[in-house]
């Protein structure tokens, strides 16, 4: 990629990367619909294949070819070994979907005992935070990527992100998380359990007392009761959940950590992989690039797009229609191209690799072995120079 | 047919798969139903300020102010919902909180619980849209219709699907009478559900599980919008290579063998990705709902270009 001011970006060395027995996790992250699980597969397999890496990929949510492609047919949080890959250079490829509320299911009953953990699985409260709270998805592919690590199983662990609302969901999910737990609001809750006091509010100061008639009033004493047993019964684990996400946190900014962001050439994606770099170096996380996928290539390059429309105009037939779809290709390309040096520009120093656009979506092993090769074949132009 | 009879829905919810243009459909729409005269209310739900960038405005703020005009002189507003200020206008609507309502944002209980219950958070959302459309002055509706940039796809089943999500914590009280009213309100005529897609495989999918999940919660899907459609360029024949190499040199241009297959290879590439986008359009078209198909705006998307897609959503049969 070339700047408006003629400064190209690094190439991104993906095969580097991939090769480094140093590097344990790649987190593919980016905005939604630029191809981060294709391209978190295709890493994955390439890993194995041509590094000789015993390697597992963390789905999110794949499309059903892939996930099909992948061997995956249903979500159950166990690694599977992917059938058909190549062992010869010594490698496995294994992969797994997500599955958020067994996840947090785990990490209750990992720090709780089992009659608790009956209780908290049984309350209402815990029943809508652990499917639908904002960032439980998120959180929960940070705490699987934290037990696949601690494990120790893999060589390499490939991360594809959850599609958040924000892009910058899955790196707050824990703080926020931790917020929440030292929220003066969650602690005001649990001083009569923790008391033993039998009302939620009777401890009173002259504002919250007015605030607790508000809440009565508001939502009701039915709540009120499921929400103060809630939280009573996950006081227990408060303490074991912080420090599992900030240990997953720490992780991350580790140099066995590479951060990849994925985009595409289209203004909405390339803006966001601006906020994903500028967020990453703000948290000191280890970016190493940025992976441009479903770039198009002309293959006529002597033919401008004007000679050939004009020559279009002249001629009928199949040959004039395919005049035109040079043209219109050649132009894809420039838009592409002029969308894509804004990254470069505002980010020249992270290298980048462009992978080609495929015509039809990749559902088989074959085409994540053809982009894992495109991902490499960035390295070629630098050959002897 | 005048345009309320092809849009009837007061309250047009519009989703999609993330990448799609929903955003983009949504403000085309809202300028669609504001002509001739109309008013219409944009509104967003996730504080990504999305209609601020695309109408290059500065960020919105909670209140209902204008942000275009329309053919005809219509006039389009927008709204940014936020869940905390949706809440305390809740609040005090119903409740004449004053003090109280401020000692709640102190407490964080907002953020505690719009966190431990999101279920709760979708119904100060919903509400909010649902006081604004059916909102009246002097015995006349304030809005013509109201546009809701919805969450995508994955996500707009649980939205809408508001009384599961708070019956479950709240049995009684005022929450269940409000959650109550805004579900029959989502399930009326007064409103209809679209869905925005482009001719990619993982879209088309998402649209066929979107339709499927909205069907099962007795929610109306509208019309199904294909955003960024190319017009062909290929008729059906192919041409050879030896065609080719004559045309190239009747024009006068490059045809060395290099130029020729380059040009046979990127044909080729098209052929394939249009019998995908055939396939997926059928995929569409078996779903059973209105189809409406938007062209592809080269240069991205200005004002210019929402008026363009506005002409294209007005004149759809």
């Amino acid at each position: 990629m070339v700047a408006a001011d003629g400064r190209a970006s690094p190439w991104l060395d993906v095969d580097a990367i991939l090769a480094d027995p140093e590097v344990r996790i790649v987190v593919c992250c980016g905005a939604g619909g630029v191809g981060k699980t294709t391209t978190a597969a295709a890493l994955g397999l390439r890993a194995a294949e041509q590094h000789g890496r015993r390697t597992v990929v963390l789905t999110i949510d794949p499309a059903r070819r892939l996930a099909q492609a992948l061997g995956l047919t249903e979500l159950d949080n166990t690694p599977r070994q992917v059938k058909g890959t190549n062992g010869a250079a010594g490698g496995e490829l294994h992969a797994m979907m997500l599955d958020m509320k067994r996840t947090f299911d785990d990490v209750v009953l990992a720090h709780t005992d089992p009659k608790r953990a009956e209780e908290i699985f049984a309350n209402p409260f815990y029943q809508a935070m652990s499917t639908t709270f904002a960032g439980t998805q998120e959180y929960m592919a940070m705490e699987k990527l934290g037990q696949l690590h601690a494990r120790d199983e893999w060589d390499l662990i490939v991360v594809d992100t959850p599609p958040s609302r924000s892009a910058l969901d899955f790196l707050d999910a824990p703080a926020r998380l931790g917020r929440f737990l030292d929220g003066r609001m969650l602690r005001l809750l649990l001083a009569p359990a923790r008391a033993g006091g039998r009302s939620v509010f009777n401890l009173v100061t002259a504002s919250f007392g007015m605030f607790a008639r508000v809440v009565q009033r508001v939502i009701g004493g039915q709540l009120l009761a499921d929400l103060s047993g809630f939280v009573a019964a996950l006081d227990s684990m408060f303490g074991g959940f912080r420090e599992r996400a900030e240990q997953t946190y720490r992780i991350l900014q580790a140099p066995e950590t590479a951060f990849l962001v994925v985009a595409a050439p289209e203004p909405d994606a390339i803006r966001e992989a601006g906020y994903f770099a500028r967020r990453l170096a703000a948290d000191r996380m280890p970016l190493q690039g940025l992976v441009l996928n479903r770039v198009h290539r002309v293959a006529a390059e002597a033919l401008s797009a004007e000679d050939s429309l004009a020559a279009a105009a002249a001629l009928d037939g199949p040959a004039a229609d395919v005049l035109r779809i040079h043209a219109a290709l050649a132009a894809q390309v420039a838009r592409e191209t002029a969308v894509a040096a804004r990254f470069t520009e505002e980010y020249p120093g992270v290298p980048v690799v462009p992978v080609a656009a495929q015509p039809a979506d990749v559902h088989d092993l074959d085409g994540l072995r053809e982009i894992g090769a495109s991902l490499s074949a960035g390295q070629l132009p630098r050959r002897g120079g | 047919m005048v345009l309320r009879d092809r849009w009837p829905a007061r309250l047009h919810v519009v989703t999609g798969k993330g990448g799609t243009g929903k955003t983009t459909v949504a403000a085309a729409l809202a300028i669609a139903l504001a002509s001739d005269g109309q008013r219409t209310l944009l509104v967003e739900v996730e504080g990504r300020q999305g209609i601020a960038q695309l109408f290059g405005t500065p960020p919105l703020p909670y209140a209902e102010i204008p942000v275009a005009s329309a053919p005809g002189g219509g006039e389009v507003r927008a709204l940014a919902v936020d869940p905390e200020e949706a809440l305390l206008e809740y609040l005090d609507m119903f409740y004449k909180l004053g003090r109280a309502g401020k000692a709640l944002k102190r407490f964080g209980a907002i953020d505690f619980a719009t966190t431990i219950a999101p279920g709760m958070r979708d119904v100060l959302l919903t509400g909010k849209v649902k006081e604004a459309t059916t909102r009246a002055e002097a015995g006349h509706r304030v809005y013509d219709a109201v546009i809701l940039d919805a969450p995508p796809t994955g996500r707009i089943g649980r939205f809408l699907n508001v009384t599961a999500e708070t019956a479950r914590l709240a049995r009684l009280g005022p929450i269940k009478t409000q959650s109550e009213g805004v579900a029959a309100f989502l399930r009326s005529p007064m409103t209809a559900v679209h869905i925005v897609t482009l001719l990619e495989e993982m879209p088309v999918q998402e649209t066929a599980d979107a339709v499927a999940d909205l069907t099962t919660l007795e929610i109306s899907v509208g019309r199904i919008i294909v955003n960024s459609v190319q017009p062909p360029l290929l008729g059906t024949g192919k041409a050879t290579r030896t065609e080719l190499r004559k045309a190239l040199v009747a024009a006068g241009l490059p045809a060395d063998p290099g130029t020729v297959a380059g040009l046979h290879t990127e044909a080729k590439a098209y052929l394939t990705r249009r019998e995908v986008e055939e396939t997926l359009r059928d995929e569409l078209a078996a779903l059973h709902h209105d189809l409406v198909e938007l062209p592809f705006i080269p240069g991205g998307i200005d004002r210019a270009a929402l008026l363009d897609l506005a002409d294209a959503l007005r004149s759809t049969q």
